[in-house]
């Protein structure tokens, strides 16, 4: 299946190798939130295998965007695009909530900034990867017990403690079980909101070590959003800059860095300790 | 010059950077070019802030060029690497075109060997494999046996460039980039390069190269260009020399 995503408008582009496929694409996204222009035609591509980085300051739009990736929330205007095997949903956006709910549950994963809005505080860890496999029809406790072990071992969380709260466990802890919980029904996209932010260096490396392997193992194709610039740096290999809602520059991590084309940009990159 | 096709074609590329913060711009390079063919080895001479660096830099699209083309014989088919999509250029990066700094750039607390091992990995190969291939070119590149398993961000600048020198050169690629990869390097270390850069060359590997002290080199270099006069000179036919 191929699917139209308008490439060269998207990504400066003459002659292509056409090899790699993209898995994710946005056209023209805009969202108001009261006076508040969240999102302004936003187009975005994301494809199979890469880490898709999102950079920006406080309120650019960088959340809200990939709120919209994980279909919490509706545009005014735009179109959504997966393409997954055997399926062609049009545009997800047009989709009811039953069917946003369950494509989401089996093929986008996702791990918030704030492990309370991604898991049951005061049920077991297990017990939070095991909801996802249950939503996604599985009933059998053994297969339930053996899936949830599986991605929290995956997920580089100490099995000894999969029986543990969340609301036990430390912040680094916590964010382990949302990923396990992500990566559960192995889905084709896993969205990444400030996954690291708020935790101590030593444990936001260890994490950024885990998100790696999953990518390079399981080939999972990631969308990172941080304020963070040196874990953009460190895990992306293309980078969007957000500002005021819109997408202001596009390219491959090192080159956005080294060589930043647009003035906003450039004063973040130079404003970087 | 060989008759065959070159690997990379340099047509009058230029590089100007354009900072805002300043509201000015500064001139690279313009009007570059050159040919590079399979198993040649170039040196890119010239004196500091000639743009030797940036032309590599511009060549892996580190930099983004304003004008000319780098047409490039990829195994996929032929492509200008000047205004490729970024997505093929991350592919190319990944399966072609290396590239060795001075610096080792690698995430925090990652064993050097697993460093050096993650090209093989993302290649396909087995952890194993990967991991054993790994120690040799640490080994090869004089890197003790009990560092392998430590973190490179505690070594020293000389160690860390051993630990980026075996990561780069693991994989044969097509056309490696080498900018200054002799610097804080011991004399066994830069043998050892030596060593893998003419084994590179030997299998076809096109080289172009900054080197802080070129005579580390002189055995390998084919051509040499001089940003400067942009005068190259070919090491074979010493006295042909042709403006670019």
């Amino acid at each position: 299946m191929s699917l139209d995503l308008g490439l060269p408008a998207l990504d400066r582009a003459a002659p292509r190798l056409m090899r790699a496929e993209p898995l994710l694409a946005m056209r023209d996204i805009s969202k108001t939130y009261g006076d508040v222009r969240a999102l302004r035609h936003v187009d975005a591509v994301v494809y199979s295998g890469e880490v898709m980085g999102i950079v920006g300051e406080s309120g650019s739009g960088k959340s809200t965007l990939l709120r919209m990736m994980n279909l919490e929330d509706t545009p005014e205007s735009g179109d959504y695009r997966l393409r997954l095997p055997q399926r062609d949903d049009g545009n997800l956006f047009d989709l009811g909530r039953y069917d946003r709910r369950m494509l989401c549950a089996r093929h986008i994963g996702i791990v918030y900034q704030n492990p309370h809005l991604g898991l049951l505080m005061r049920h077991s860890s297990s017990g939070n990867v095991a909801e996802r496999l249950l939503i996604a029809g599985e009933r059998s406790f053994d297969v339930l017990r053996a899936k949830a072990r599986e991605a929290l071992d995956a997920s580089e969380f100490p099995l000894s403690r999969m029986d543990a709260r969340p609301i036990e466990l430390s912040g680094g802890m916590q964010q382990r079980v949302q990923l396990a919980k992500a990566i559960a029904l192995e889905p084709a996209l896993l969205l990444l909101d400030e996954p690291t932010t708020g935790l101590d260096v030593s444990v936001q490396a260890l994490v950024l070590d885990t998100l790696k392997r999953l990518q390079r193992d399981r080939k999972i194709t990631m969308v990172l959003v941080s304020h963070d610039l040196g874990v953009i740096r460190t895990m992306a290999d293309r980078v969007m800059v957000m500002r005021h809602g819109e997408v202001v520059e596009q390219g491959l991590a090192d080159q956005v860095f080294q060589d930043p084309q647009h003035p906003y940009t450039q004063q973040l990159v130079h404003a970087k300790l | 010059m060989s008759a065959s096709t070159p690997l990379l074609r340099v047509e009058g590329l230029t590089k100007t950077f354009r900072m805002y913060h300043l509201d000015s711009m500064l001139h690279a390079f313009e009007g570059v070019s050159f040919d590079l063919h399979e198993g040649e080895f170039l040196l890119l001479r010239g004196h500091n802030g000639a743009g030797k660096s940036t032309l590599l830099r511009t060549i892996w699209r580190s930099y983004l060029p304003v004008g000319g083309h780098l047409w490039y014989r990829s195994q996929l088919g032929d492509i200008d690497l000047a205004t490729a999509a970024d997505v093929d250029i991350a592919l190319l990066r990944r399966e072609e075109i290396g590239f060795v700094t001075q610096f080792l750039n690698a995430r925090p607390r990652v064993a050097a060997q697993d460093i050096v091992a993650e090209p093989l990995r993302l290649a396909g190969a087995g952890q194993a494999e990967a991991l054993d291939q790994a120690r040799h070119w640490l080994d090869q590149f004089g890197v003790r046996p009990e560092l392998w398993r430590a973190y490179p961000s505690t070594f020293s600048g000389g160690e860390q460039q051993k630990v980026n020198l075996a990561r780069a050169l693991i994989l044969p690629q097509r056309l490696l980039l080498l900018d200054e990869p002799t610097a804080s390097l011991d004399v066994g270390a830069r043998a050892a390069l030596v060593r893998r850069l003419a084994d590179l060359k030997g299998q076809g590997v096109a080289i172009v190269g900054v080197f802080h002290h070129p005579g580390d080199v002189a055995q390998l270099i084919d051509r040499e260009i001089n940003l400067n006069t942009r005068v190259v000179s070919d090491h074979s036919e010493r006295e042909d020399h042709v403006a670019v």
